[in-house]
């Protein structure tokens, strides 16, 4: 053991903002990361074995205990859910006999649920040692447990148990067709690395992650800033419930996107970028690493990149399950090898990012789009879409319609043409922009997709007359319970309220005052949050709140106050105890009135 | 029915600090006794609560008892006093909340040092004791909480008199303690 | 030296490279926080300390002064806000002032006087805490940590170790000792280090030092945590 962990910290240079991808790679060896391993690897990378420990205690995939040799997250979206995700669990545990959240007790495989795993338009989901299992019903599940009994290696279980569709349904301006290699580079250099950053400023391209800053004001605040060094990042850690493009960027376009982080690199002068690419996706890591090879044999990345006297280097890093890491300072620190926590700003990246060098943080999408604008010009790009929503934007569509999938539309496109577009009938309403965006009912398809209007980062889940409200707000509101990275007071604590506060008035226990108790708290939670996932994990209770408060109000009592808790239930060990069952052994939920 | 105001006093899982305070305020009783008087409380053996104006609760919930008294007292209760650390945040006896109900009864009347006839009581009287101790805010609506442990003697003063002259009441920083 | 910023009304002189949190000490405001200590590097998570900054809520400790910023401060919606926030910890933990030793010197409570908070308002979690009594002169009771972060800074600025680091996610984050048992005396800690006095709750107490001082007679029994905090941070 100690043998492979000296190889690969030294595969590493001992370097601890390696760490990631070190644990990453004994939690697959060894199905955990032992005590003995992090004492070892706190004296070869001289880091503390608390700093160590406080990292595999942050990541969902990094565990202190083992694993099972097969071990199996199943993918908790509300679109898994709304595909009968819940009692496909249930078989599941059944079929390999154990319970889930468990591993079983000869050790062979555990199965839990996770967060989103980025395969909404093809759920119900899951992964298995790392790789997506999609498309799960129970004939898929007998294969797969076929196969863990009989202890086949995973490379040599049948691959259409693999398989990632990219499901393109609407292709535009970036879709359409993927530039030519090299082709952005070449025509950056024929205009002017200056000339070039003018025309990514006439296109108007805004971030794609959803918060939609500048992207060419991004690019020169950096290249401003006094350093030595600077850092190109491309954000594919994209874990916010209902969103895939990216996933499929870098599946079919990832030569594109790799070109676009090599022009930024090219006007902000940086010469290391970085890949972060989040653990869900570890099936794309060794196509992007062939593409980025071929980038480097044709001198399109490296040393003296087409002969312009730039040296730019991409490395892929993978993540290890945090939702937080999409935030771009959450993401630099676990680029640094930390636990994902978002820093205080300012400083921006711009100014102190990765190593606290000046870095460009960007999306996927942003970097696809830059590259396109470097060949069409700014004003080709700035023409499509409307006033401060320029260009075309992707989404990725599920839930209830026939064809979920990639669709890109120009800015300005109303909800319902988007709609008729993916067949969805009957619909109740749409959660744009992903639990963190809004939830709008049925008489607002008028609304546009546009930063003035409805901003997205591209979930775009459809719900229709059939589904609950509630159902998919709790959803939402036990993920950022979940995924709140615990560092500030409102939101370690708050999204635990919000999570037992909706609970109680969702399971019935709600009177009077709670509903009111409900939003006092989304907005104590929403106004004095760090960061952006404790500012919008109140949004699914808050848009609904607004929308449906009739449903709220409908599912609660007319009386003053009921605990939040099963009172029979607080009973029942000291009743079986007692072994009593007279009616002195049980308590009325509410009192007779 | 006279004029007075009627209090209701009781202590659940806790242990007549809170009541010992109270009666702390000593000669202020007499100014007291002629502008209020008592309904169920340990001083009157009145077995069960009548419409009151204010109902003081010491102790948090401990088990299925302390339910129902809360239950009677919130009931006939103009205003509920939550009164003390234990009935505001479980207090002490809340400390057994880490510790499993089995535990717990084992400990007592199983395993524990000079057990003898060691079994589990089940007699119907005996109230079944709930998994945590819970503050009763967690259980009932509560009007006005009296931290301390004990809250003074003054506080109770404090808080009777802006209550029976028809003020909100309000403690003043030197009356503040969780202690 | 004329450049200003107003909170709440008030004209306070501040210099470039200035937090608000520390013009508004030197000013003689005082603006609640916990996780706050002038001595070491602000870390901007308990949030006690946010105020209305043109009108957007930013953290006090972390955030620099600029000429001209109109900041509420004292307001009762920051205020009652603030007690939620407070509220917040003590639910989240095990904080049963009665038996501390360190109640009456515990910023917790002292910040909870001032906001006059008397309950709890939250459901509790009522989370299970270990307590950390190995070391012969220290110890750790988890259940009254708040994740305020100054052991960890006070260990790497002040004392040059690493004694602490706070681990987990969410809200089951707990506060991890650097040693291989994980045992407070089986790490480098010293009782007279830095990070052995800073807790701001009674997480990490010195033994047998306990009742020198009565209850009813400490630091928040008799005066504001306003005035305390003040003094002590205008001392240095």
């Amino acid at each position: 053991m100690k043998k492979f962990i000296q190889e690969l910290c030294e595969k590493n240079n001992f370097q601890s903002v390696h760490l990631l991808t070190i644990l990453r790679k004994i939690q697959t060896k060894y199905f955990f990361i032992s005590k003995e391993d992090i004492e070892i690897l706190s004296n070869l990378l001289k880091i503390e074995s608390t700093q160590i420990i406080s990292v595999v205690e942050f990541y969902s995939f990094f565990h202190l205990k083992p694993r099972g040799h097969y071990d199996i997250f199943l993918s908790d979206s509300i679109t898994d859910q709304m595909l009968g995700q819940q009692s496909l669990a249930n078989y599941f545990a059944k079929k390999l006999k154990l319970q889930l959240g468990q591993v079983r007790d000869d050790g062979l495989v555990s199965l839990a649920y996770t967060s989103c795993t980025g395969m909404c338009d093809q759920g119900p989901a899951g992964l298995i040692n790392g790789y997506p299992i999609t498309q799960l019903n129970k004939a898929r599940i007998n294969t797969i447990v076929n196969l863990i009994e009989t202890q086949t290696a995973i490379q040599d279980w049948p691959r259409s148990i693999f398989t990632v569709n990219d499901n393109i349904y609407k292709t535009d301006l970036l879709l359409h067709q993927e530039i030519t290699q090299g082709e952005a580079l070449k025509a950056t250099f024929n205009r002017g690395l200056i000339a070039t950053l003018d025309e990514l400023k006439q296109s108007g391209l805004r971030g794609r992650g959803g918060a939609g800053f500048n992207t060419a004001m991004k690019w020169q605040f950096c290249s401003e800033e006094q350093s030595s060094e600077r850092y190109v990042v491309c954000n594919a850690d994209e874990g916010e419930p209902g969103t895939f493009k990216d996933r499929v960027l870098l599946n079919k376009y990832a030569n594109q996107v790799f070109e676009g982080m090599t022009l930024c690199a090219a006007i902000i002068g940086a010469e290391q970028g970085f890949l972060y690419l989040r653990a869900e996706y570890l099936h794309l890591y060794s196509s992007l690493k062939v593409v980025l090879a071929d980038r480097y044999e044709k001198n399109l990345l490296g040393n003296n990149i087409l002969q312009k006297n730039i040296n730019f280097n991409i490395e892929i890093r993978l993540g290890a399950g945090a939702y937080i890491c999409g935030e771009e300072s959450a993401l630099i620190e676990s680029l640094e090898g930390k636990p994902g926590i978002p820093r205080n700003r300012p400083p921006y990246p711009v100014v102190e990012g990765y190593l606290n060098k000046p870095t460009v943080v960007n999306n996927v999408e942003t970097f696809l789009a830059a590259a396109k604008i470097a060949i069409i010009g700014g004003q080709a790009f700035a023409k499509i879409g409307i006033k401060k929503s320029t260009g075309t934007k992707l989404l990725s569509i599920s839930g209830d319609c026939e064809r979920a999938g990639i669709y890109e539309y120009p800015f300005g496109t109303t909800i319902r043409q988007i709609l008729d577009d993916c067949g969805a009938k009957n619909v109740l309403g749409v959660q744009v922009g992903g639990p963190s965006g809004t939830f709008i009912s049925n008489q607002e398809f008028d609304r546009r997709l546009a930063f003035e209007d409805l901003a997205t980062g591209g979930s775009f889940i459809i719900f229709n007359q059939q589904r609950h409200i509630l159902d998919l707000v709790k959803n939402f509101t036990h993920f950022f319970a979940h995924e709140s990275c615990g560092f500030c007071t409102p939101c370690r604590v708050g999204t635990s309220l919000l999570k037992k506060q909706l609970d109680k008035i969702v399971d019935g226990h709600g009177s009077a005052g709670d509903v009111v108790a409900l939003e006092e708290l989304c907005q104590l939670v929403k106004n004095y949050s760090h960061c952006g996932l404790g500012q919008t994990a109140a949004n699914p209770i808050l848009s609904t709140l607004q929308r449906y408060p009739e449903i709220y109000q409908s599912k609660l009592k007319a009386i003053s106050y009921e605990p939040g808790f099963d009172l029979n239930a607080s009973l029942a060990t000291a009743r079986q105890l007692a072994n009593r069952d007279d009616s002195g052994a049980y308590l009325a939920q509410v009192e007779d009135e | 029915m006279s004029d007075k105001i009627r209090i209701a006093t009781t202590s659940l899982a806790g242990c007549f600090g809170c009541h010992m305070s109270f009666l702390d305020i000593d000669e202020r009783l007499l100014k007291l006794a002629a502008l209020v008087e008592f309904d169920r409380s340990p001083i009157t053996d009145i077995e069960h609560c009548t419409n009151c104006d204010i109902g003081l609760i010491e102790g948090g919930v401990c088990n299925s008892e302390n339910v129902h008294v809360l239950r009677e007292f919130r009931k006939n209760c103009k205003l509920l006093v939550a009164v003390g650390a234990c009935s505001i945040n479980g207090g002490l006896p809340a400390m057994r909340n880490h510790i499993s109900v089995e535990d717990c009864l084992n400990e007592s009347y199983i395993d524990g040092i000079g057990v003898e006839n060691p079994q589990i009581p089940n007699d119907p009287e005996l109230p079944l004791l709930l998994d945590k101790v819970y503050p009763i805010h967690e259980i009932v609506k509560v009007d006005y909480y009296l931290p301390g442990c004990p809250p003074s003697a003054d506080v109770f003063w404090a808080f009777l008199t802006d209550v029976i002259e028809g003020r909100e009441p309000n403690l003043p920083y030197e009356l503040l303690h969780y202690d | 030296m004329n450049k200003t910023i107003s909170i709440d009304g008030k004209t306070i002189p501040f210099k470039t490279g200035q937090t608000i949190i520390e013009a508004a000490t030197a000013a003689g405001v005082y603006i609640p926080h916990l996780c706050h200590n002038p001595d070491y590097k602000p870390h901007g998570s308990c949030k006690l300390c946010t105020v209305k900054i043109n009108g957007r809520n930013c953290s006090a400790c972390t955030f620099p002064a600029t000429e001209g910023q109109e900041i509420l401060n004292k307001t009762p919606e920051l205020e009652n806000d603030r007690r939620k926030i407070t509220q917040m910890l003590f639910v989240e933990g095990n904080h049963f002032c009665p038996s501390c030793e360190q109640s009456g010197n515990c910023q917790l409570q002292g910040l909870g006087y001032y906001l006059s908070m008397k309950d709890n308002h939250f459901p509790h979690f009522f989370a299970n805490r270990e307590l950390d009594a190995s070391h012969p002169e220290l110890l750790i009771d988890h259940n009254r940590c708040i994740f305020c972060n100054l052991c960890v800074r006070a260990s790497q600025q002040s004392d040059g170790k690493n004694v602490f680091v706070i681990s987990g996610r969410g809200i089951n984050k707990r506060l991890t000792v650097n040693s291989t048992t994980g045992k407070l005396k089986d790490s480098n800690i010293s009782v007279d280090d830095c990070a052995a006095q800073i807790c701001p709750t009674g997480a990490i107490l010195k033994k047998r030092t306990a009742y020198a001082v009565p209850i009813g007679q400490r630091l928040y029994d008799t005066k504001k945590i306003d005035e305390i905090a003040l003094e002590q941070e205008n001392k240095e």
